[in-house]
């Protein structure tokens, strides 16, 4: 019974912390607001790649190479290609390729 | 156009088909090997649907904590969350009645897909938003039903498969480079996250790393707007 309460409250706040900025913004968006909401998607992919990478330990066995190299293997082909699909799959063999076969 | 619609927003999806099933399985086990079942651990992929606090949430349901705690824990799992919102409410600003679903269902993987605010030529824009949220969300049902029913007995080696997550944002990040041409806030997310994660540690830097990332682009605005 305690879990149902403990999942329906991460549930809530959650959901809450998703719709505030739109409860809170739901006339009139301020000039600041949609500034922020242009720049920040690029700037918090960033984080988000930066977050994927932080597990690599430069200074232990593989020295995160399998993550660099899969990495410029997705950017490369996306610079290329320009189609999303293609450049994770690449990447995603690539470093399963690594990860199975070399290091 | 329906058809249409469907159809740009399953191929939209699949990047983050592989993911979301590795990830969701991932969960699904862990919840088995808790000691809950299938129906628990979809329920919390139904409700919650919030990759990384689900995986904290299994030690909160083990743990036995309080209301109070696992409030708190939340708060500080998901307050990125906010910051999706608010990049969002332009563009989800005409979705009408798919509106409260979207927002419900706004994940990071969905933010990544969606948050450029592009459509395809000749689909309904706000049905795509709508259909690429419930195609990632199915997707993530579909994992944790998977992990929880077959645990651990997978035939082949997924090892190295969770990257594509890490290639979904990898890509996303470069398609958003070569179209923009101002790439200062690109650089501001990259560095302010770096900086954060050597001052703060691996467990703690994402919330700092917001901050910083919402104070450098706000400084950056005053500037710009001086010099007008």
């Amino acid at each position: 019974m305690n879990s149902a309460l403990l999942i329906a409250v991460m549930s809530i706040v959650t959901v809450l912390l998703r719709a505030l900025p739109f409860a809170v913004f739901r006339k009139q968006t301020p000039p600041y607001i949609s500034y922020l909401g242009k720049a920040l998607p690029p700037a918090i992919i960033g984080m988000l790649v930066i977050y994927c990478l932080k597990d690599i330990a430069p200074a232990i066995h593989p020295y995160g190479f399998p993550e660099l190299i899969a990495v410029a293997c997705v950017v490369g082909v996306q610079c290329w290609k320009r189609k999303a699909l293609i450049s994770i799959l690449t990447g995603t063999a690539v470093y399963m390729l690594l990860m199975q076969a070399v290091f | 156009m329906m058809k249409q619609t469907i159809r740009q927003a399953f191929l939209k999806s699949i990047p983050v088909m592989a993911g979301y099933i590795v990830l969701g399985t991932g969960f699904g086990i862990l919840m088995r090997n808790a000691g809950y079942g299938v129906a628990w651990a979809a329920a919390m992929s139904i409700f919650i649907y919030a990759g990384s606090m689900q995986y904290v949430g299994v030690g909160l349901l083990t743990g036995g904590a309080s209301v109070i705690t696992a409030i708190l824990t939340t708060v500080m799992v998901n307050a990125r969350h906010l910051f999706y919102s608010i990049s969002m409410i332009d563009k989800y600003k005409n979705a009408g009645k798919y509106k409260p679903y979207m927002i419900c269902a706004l994940t990071d993987e969905t933010y990544s897909l969606l948050c450029d605010g592009k459509a395809p030529d000749g689909v309904d824009a706000n049905l795509y938003r709508f259909l690429v949220s419930l195609f990632n969300h199915s997707y993530w049902i579909a994992g944790s039903v998977i992990g929880s029913l077959l645990g651990a007995v997978l035939p082949f080696s997924t090892a190295g498969i969770e990257f594509s997550m890490t290639a979904l944002f990898a890509a996303s990040f470069t398609e958003q480079w070569l179209t923009a041409k101002d790439h200062v806030p690109a650089l501001t997310g990259l560095l302010s996250t770096l900086l954060c994660l050597l001052l703060f540690g691996k467990e703690q830097f994402l919330i700092p790393a917001m901050l910083l990332i919402t104070l450098v682009l706000t400084l950056l605005r005053r500037k710009e707007e001086a010099a007008q």
